[in-house]
């Protein structure tokens, strides 16, 4: 993809300081009386300035919980159990709800998923933009109006649609506006969760294709959530896999598609061919994530995987593995490093594997 | 514009549906209801009365059902009701105009003060789901839900106006009945007791409802939305949850106005409270069937109308039945 | 059902409702004397004789409401269970078979709605000859079924257009067997949720006509003895307790059915879940 034009907001994010960065972040949903669930184990993620970071994943594996955690969205029963995240250097985790409400949408802001309904019914899209900036310090009512507008114009949604409520406008409106909204005060760093999963292929393409538009325009980092490999693959700058609350899989882009080295990595990339490929027989992925209660010993994908290795696999946690640069898998078969000429390291001496795994 | 085209048929319907009920509930009870009449009052009954209710009900006359009940349908409509027998030879719409404005002032205020109450509690319970309030708040609405408004009437009846002597006995106005400065005062003493009562009966469905009903929409994506913009909790709170919450509320309005109206009957009566509920009762008792059904059908009409009020404030209120999509 | 038996209000329901139930069964062992019993003197106030007096009338007053726990119980029930059933029947059909027959319904579902039920009930009571408890179950029932009934439809709509029931059609199932096996066992909570509602307009209403002396003044029931209370100037000789007490019995028992109303609701209701 093109590289980004610097970031145009006055946040301290420098192309030296990640714009975020989550350490080891281990989120867990707790009920009364019931054992906890840990949704997402020991996960590290950066973001630096105007980059597109994808995180790819089943439905379940953790990726909305990570975000929601690390843009200090998470909802009791939901709780953050250890880990960091920084943000500008900043402790994200530690600030205050007060605090927290600045940060928000002025600095990062979040597009959940199926946004259709993310608008209030009942209130103009005007009055939903304007109350946003009012909260922010916007205090001039007219300004803030023709910025709403502006950005309104690079949605393109037509402006007449501004002063009217939710239910008027079309879904790929809705989505488009409610991107609108995100970007409104400028943030540095956009999450979108499965932003266009809900519409249809060709309204999705215009909203990726705006998307990048945006973001050579205004010069923010996002964080893309997917099921869909194969949009990432083709809008993301890194790429992270994750199953079963672990990130198992981390490489720029490009040598993800050309060579993904986990297995789970690998039978994602089969089962979504882009387009332009070749033909290729379509495979589904055998068997079921595993009940976050109660997890295996060792590999969480072993149960399912074509290539575990017996009697290590299903037993022993599989170290961190980097290959080339910015690659790094977390995978028994990459064990011996005589093995794979492409290993450069075969974990830090010390056993990351399950319980994290840093960014090289 | 449709919904409301819709309500008013409806309306409507309900109207004529009653009427026609009213006609034929007293042809369907068995053997002759003037029969039934002169031995109730055991002949106390004067001839002319007799000789109005014949007429009434079509006794004498040699007219087809039909044409009766168009008959009593044209007179219906244009306000006739009838001669009362219990108190003949008082045309029912006069005594119905005498009392009615006091029921509409009791239901009136007790609606309305009840509405807002409870929304407001129950709005409250729903925010702060599970805490003391809620949980406390929740048993509370159930008991005052269940109490029966008679009871409470009674006791009040006994402990306030008759212990305690802090309010008047029975009655609408005490003394002259004056309409003016004291005369305030009396109708506002004299109403107090059966305006407080019948509102603590219908509060606590109201915050059971709105406090469902707040639960329900704060699960909903848009309030999750709304904090992740960033706005202060206040704004979220009023402008996302209850504005959203209060809709259904208005939707529940028909039946929340009959068990007020409903309540008004036995409060009035309790408390000899001069209504139209009270003349209800009075009717019934002894029969005056004329009375009776000129009452039901002014009660009918007049809960179709306040619904028809609560629809048109609904219309106002939710932007989606307002306006069409136009995308 | 789990979660209905570690609900606080239900299990509060729940006890009220048995501790009424055990009431009512063993009445005759309960009670010391016959309820309609007159040949005390009326109007005495509390003794070991009488454990909470006697009436204007001459019963006993605790035997009274002992037995009355049986006429509301009854009551309660029995139009409970009648409501429930013509609900079912009319939810099903006007939104499971849908087309002419849900509009002609569903009317008048609205018509019923609208009309003040207690109104229309009160002036039922003044037409019908007979006065006894079986009639007035039988005015209750049709006055109170319109409320419930208009939920169950809704639900059975949002059922009909499910992906499971429309698998069910395709695969060649029976309306019937469909309505049955499919559509009843997900309308249960609601059912069961609108019988307790109902339950409750029952004992309430049923109070209030005997309240008025529109029932039959014979019978042993709570809402008579009010009615008794208040006609003969309980108030003016000073026996409140005469007046308070059959209330409260109201009071309590609405209260049991109001409680499992609200509580089924808290359960089977997927919006008001905790998460």
């Amino acid at each position: 993809m093109a590289a980004a034009a610097p970031a145009t907001s006055t946040g301290p994010a420098t192309a030296s300081t990640p714009l975020l960065e989550i350490f080891g972040l281990t989120v867990g949903y707790g009920w009364e009386g019931r054992p906890m669930s840990t949704v997402v184990r020991g996960v590290d993620l950066s973001v630096g300035a105007g980059e597109v970071v994808g995180i790819a994943g089943e439905s379940g594996c953790g990726k909305t919980t990570l975000a929601l955690a690390a843009t200090g969205l998470l909802d009791p029963p939901g709780q953050v159990l250890s880990g960091s995240v920084r943000f500008c250097g900043r402790d994200l985790l530690a600030l205050s709800q007060r605090e927290l409400r600045t940060v928000h949408l002025s600095e990062i802001s979040m597009v959940f998923q199926a946004s259709m309904n993310v608008l209030n019914p009942v209130m103009r899209i005007r009055d939903q933009f304007l109350d946003a900036m009012k909260a922010h310090g916007v205090e001039d009512r007219d300004g803030a109006v023709a910025r709403a507008k502006e950005m309104f114009d690079l949605v393109k949604v037509p402006r007449r649609f501004f002063e009217a409520f939710p239910h008027q406008l079309s879904g790929g409106m809705r989505q488009r506006t409610v991107i609108a909204l995100a970007l409104v005060l400028r943030p540095q760093l956009l999450v979108l969760d499965e932003p266009t999963t809900a519409l249809d292929v060709v309204v999705q393409r215009s909203i990726l294709e705006m998307l990048d538009e945006l973001r050579n325009e205004l010069g923010f980092g996002v964080v893309f959530i997917t099921h869909d490999l194969s949009l990432l693959v083709e809008i993301a700058d890194r790429i992270t896999i994750m199953y079963a609350g672990l990130a198992v899989e981390q490489a720029p882009a490009r040598q993800l598609y050309e060579g993904p080295r986990h297995p789970y990595s690998q039978a994602l990339m089969r089962a979504f061919p882009p387009l332009g490929g070749e033909r290729r027989r379509l495979e589904g992925i055998a068997g079921q994530p595993p009940d976050l209660r109660q997890l295996p010993p060792g590999c969480s994908f072993q149960p399912r995987c074509p290539r575990a290795i017996a009697g290590t696999c299903e037993v022993v946690a599989p170290p961190l593995v980097r290959f080339e640069a910015e690659h790094w898998a977390v995978c028994h078969l990459y064990d011996r490093v005589d093995d794979h000429p492409n290993v450069t390291d075969q974990g830090l001496g010390e056993d990351h594997g399950e319980k994290g795994a840093t960014v090289g | 514009m449709r919904y409301l085209l819709k309500r008013l048929l409806l309306l409507l319907v309900a109207a004529w549906a009653a009427l026609t009920l009213n006609f034929i509930l007293p042809r369907l009870m068995p053997g002759n209801p003037v029969e039934a009449m002169l031995a109730r009052y055991q002949g106390r009954l004067s001839p002319q009365a007799v000789n109005a209710l014949e007429v009434q009900f079509g006794l004498n006359t040699h007219e087809s059902a039909i044409s009766q009940y168009f008959t009593y349908f044209g007179h219906t409509v244009t306000g006739n009701l009838g001669t009362s027998i219990s108190e003949f030879p008082t045309k029912v719409s006069s005594i119905i105009g005498s009392s009615l404005p006091w029921t509409i002032g009791l239901v009136g205020f007790s609606v309305i003060v009840s509405f807002v109450i409870g929304t407001a509690l129950g709005a409250l319970a729903g925010w702060r789901r599970g805490s003391r309030f809620d949980s406390v708040a929740v048993p509370f609405g159930v008991m005052l839900s269940a109490m029966p408004v008679f009871w409470i009437s009674l006791l009040a009846l006994y402990f306030l106006a008759f212990k305690l002597g802090w309010f008047p006995l029975a009655g609408g106005i005490g003394g002259t009945g004056s309409v003016g400065i004291s005369g305030a005062g009396s109708i506002i003493s004299h109403a107090a007791l059966p305006a407080i009562t019948l509102t603590l009966v219908s509060v606590g469905g109201w915050v059971l409802l709105m406090r469902n009903s707040t639960v329900s929409v704060l699960g909903e994506d848009y309030i999750k939305f709304g904090r992740a913009k960033g706005l202060p909790e206040r704004a979220v709170a009023f402008n996302y949850a209850v504005r959203n919450a209060i809709l259904p509320q208005f939707t529940s309005f028909a039946l929340a106005l009959g068990f007020v109206v409903a309540g008004a009957i036995f409060t009035e009566y309790v408390f000899s409270y001069p209504g139209i509920a009270y003349n209800l009762y009075e009717a019934v008792l002894s029969l005056d069937y004329p009375l009776m059904q000129g009452i039901f059908l002014v009660i009918v009409v007049a809960v179709l109308l306040a619904n028809f009020l609560a629809d048109l404030l609904y219309v106002f209120l939710d932007p989606r039945i307002r306006l069409e999509a136009r995308a | 059902m789990r979660a209905f038996f570690s609900n606080r209000l239900a299990m509060a329901g729940l006890a009220i409702l048995v501790f009424f139930g055990l009431v009512a069964l063993l009445a005759p062992v309960i009670a010391p004397y016959s309820p309609t019993d007159i040949n005390f003197t009326p109007f005495l106030p509390i003794s070991s004789q009488h454990w909470l007096g006697t009436t204007s009338q001459g019963n006993d007053v605790f035997s009274q409401l002992v037995y009355g726990a049986r006429a509301s119980l009854m009551v309660g029930l029995a139009t409970a269970a009648i409501i429930s059933v013509v609900q079912l029947a009319m939810g099903i059909f006007s939104g499971y078979v849908g087309g002419w027959v849900d509009n002609v319904l569903n009317t008048i579902t609205n018509i019923f709605l609208v009309v003040p039920a207690l109104v229309l009930l009160i002036i039922l009571a003044a037409y019908l000859p007979g006065k006894g408890l079986g009639v007035i179950i039988a005015i209750l029932a049709a006055t109170g079924w319109a409320w419930g009934a208009r939920v169950l439809r809704a639900q059975a709509i949002s059922l009909r257009d499910r992906p499971f029931v429309e698998a069910a059609r395709m695969a060649g199932e029976s309306r019937w067997r469909i309505v049955l096996v499919h559509i009843v066992p997900n309308m249960f909570g609601v059912l069961v949720a609108n019988f307790f509602g109902a339950a409750l307009y029952a004992v309430l209403a049923e109070a209030g006509l005997e309240f008025l002396g529109l029932g039959n003044i014979n019978d042993v029931t709570w809402g008579v003895m009010l009615y008794w209370g208040e006609n003969t100037n309980a108030m003016l000789l000073g026996q409140w307790l005469f007046l308070l007490l059959p209330g409260l019995c109201i009071l309590l028992l609405g209260t049991a059915f109001g409680l499992l109303n609200f509580a089924v609701d808290q359960v089977a209701n997927p919006r008001l879940r905790r998460n």
